[in-house]
């Protein structure tokens, strides 16, 4: 066992470009998705029924997808209708649209419980559009919001690994690799599972601060 | 401020105008063919029962509801409609409403700003002028409401009193040629009700031009220099301060002030209190 152990050691330049793989795609589709998730929570907010019929549809129906379909659809079913990515764009593109969907409905959420006199007083003293959501409405929602996105980013890591499917070599694919190379499926896969593990504590060390700023402010 | 300058104010063009002002909630009308004029360095004290409009016509002023029908003109200028007829722009109304500014009720100061942030904000942001400037100007702000040594506190730190008196910096920082207050002192624990009307009497003798929809009758007699009373949506008195709260016209009015009279919000006792010289 220990043998096996330094066997992944040895493959450490491997792991370590997969782990950081995994941070990039993961930090991206969250930078991604929580910016689209924003811009579509206005729509979720709507109260007008036709556009919050058709926000709250596409929200609803990515939720309820699992992740591994999803990124089969987008790497290897959208080539038959003539849109062919390769896999880093598949799985980053994939990763980022089924995370808007959380993101969106997360926000809003968060949005509804928030106090709407702030929102009231920054039309008053004459904010508008996005400089009114951006400045007025977006950081209390964020920071409130803060905890449940979290997790949800906890969640894209997670996801990140199905992407090993379309060959993205990601932290999953590298002990995969390893595994594979070497016959030493326990050790490899144990590597990557403590490898995961301190990256959302990471997270979580993050979502603590992102906390104590919060509670100042409350 | 005496009322032969009121008086000789009067006959220039008002600061703001509003005519044949109505709004409807579904059925109920809240607003029935309000008619107001409100001069420079006049205090307008909107009074009346809960649920007579008084707040939403506030809220109309600056088209934070919009009103059915009838014009609003500040300085001359209409709010909330152009030239054509037709809804204004946002951006033409963001500019109308930087010049008026609002006190709410429950504070409503932005939760992730510290209270000079808050100051500062608007005047940075929508009137884009020089950070350096405006943040000399809002902590000369802060001082006149003293609350100097609380600027990078949160609002959430602070008493009701307190942010306020933050709520009124942030709408002087934006040099308005109207203040609007809406029930500013209701949300308050009784002891800290006191802090917030200095502040505004002191406004008021300073000239500034306010509406203030309020419950302190005290304030109302003492600072304003004219009262609005307000019952079912329409303006039923609009009377000198002595001459509604000792000779008011209308039975409404009368039932009103002795409601107050009976709880001695602004009976004699409580209002030397409040005016240690006695009345003027």
């Amino acid at each position: 066992m220990r043998h096996d152990f330094l066997v992944v050691w040895g493959e450490r330049g491997l792991l370590l470009s997969g782990l950081g793989n995994t941070v990039v795609l993961s930090l991206a589709a969250t930078i991604a998705a929580l910016g689209l998730g924003a811009a579509l929570a206005p729509g979720l907010m709507a109260a007008r029924g036709r556009y919050r019929l058709a926000f709250t549809g596409f929200v609803d129906g990515l939720r309820c997808i699992p992740f591994l379909l999803f990124a089969y659809i987008v790497y290897y079913g959208l080539p038959s209708l003539g849109l062919n990515l390769d896999n880093w764009t598949a799985g980053l593109a994939a990763l980022t649209i089924y995370n808007t969907a959380y993101m969106a409905e997360i926000l809003r959420g968060a949005w509804a419980t928030q106090p709407r006199d702030p929102v009231d007083a920054g039309y008053a003293f004459g904010f508008t559009g996005v400089g009114h959501f951006r400045r007025i409405v977006l950081p209390p929602l964020l920071l409130s919001a803060a905890p449940v996105v979290g997790n949800q980013v906890i969640q894209i890591v997670k996801d990140s690994a199905f992407l090993t499917v379309i060959a993205l070599p990601e932290l999953t694919h590298a002990a995969s690799s390893i595994q594979s190379r070497h016959y030493i499926p326990f050790a490899a896969f144990i590597t990557a599972v403590l490898l995961y593990w301190m990256l959302c504590l990471a997270i979580e060390a993050g979502v603590a601060c992102l906390g104590r700023v919060a509670e100042a402010r409350r | 401020m005496s009322d032969a300058g009121t008086a000789g104010l009067s006959a220039a063009r008002p600061v703001l105008t509003v005519a044949a002002l109505s709004k409807t909630f579904g059925s109920l009308a809240v607003l029935d063919n309000i008619n107001l004029k409100v001069h420079r360095r006049e205090t307008i004290c909107l009074l009346g029962p809960s649920g007579s409009g008084k707040s939403t016509l506030l809220r109309c002023i600056n088209w934070l509801e919009k009103p059915d029908s009838g014009q609003i003109y500040l300085n001359g200028e209409r709010i909330g409609v152009s030239r054509g007829g037709v809804v204004m722009a946002d951006r033409d109304l963001s500019s109308m409403r930087t010049r008026i500014g609002m006190v709410f009720q429950h504070f409503a100061l932005w939760p992730h700003l510290t209270v000079l942030q808050n100051v500062m904000a608007a005047p940075i942001y929508v009137l884009r002028r020089p950070r350096a400037e405006v943040r000399a100007e809002a902590e000369d702000l802060l001082a006149k409401v003293g609350l100097s040594d609380k600027r990078d506190a949160f609002p959430a730190k602070l008493s009701g009193g307190q942010k306020q008196r933050v709520g009124i910096a942030r709408a002087l920082a934006m040099r308005p040629e109207l203040l609007l207050f809406d029930e500013p002192t209701s949300a308050l624990d009784p002891e800290l009700v006191g802090e917030v009307l200095n502040v505004m009497r002191k406004l008021a003798r300073d000239g500034m031009t306010m509406i203030v929809v309020t419950h302190e009758m005290g304030f109302a007699r003492e600072a304003a220099s004219r009262i609005a009373f307000l019952d079912r949506g329409r303006i039923v008195e609009s009377a000198l301060p002595e001459q509604f709260f000792l000779t008011p016209a209308t039975d409404r009015a009368k039932q009103f002030l002795q409601r107050y009279a009976g709880n001695g919000s602004w009976q004699a006792g409580q209002f030397s209190e409040l005016h240690p010289g006695g009345p003027p």
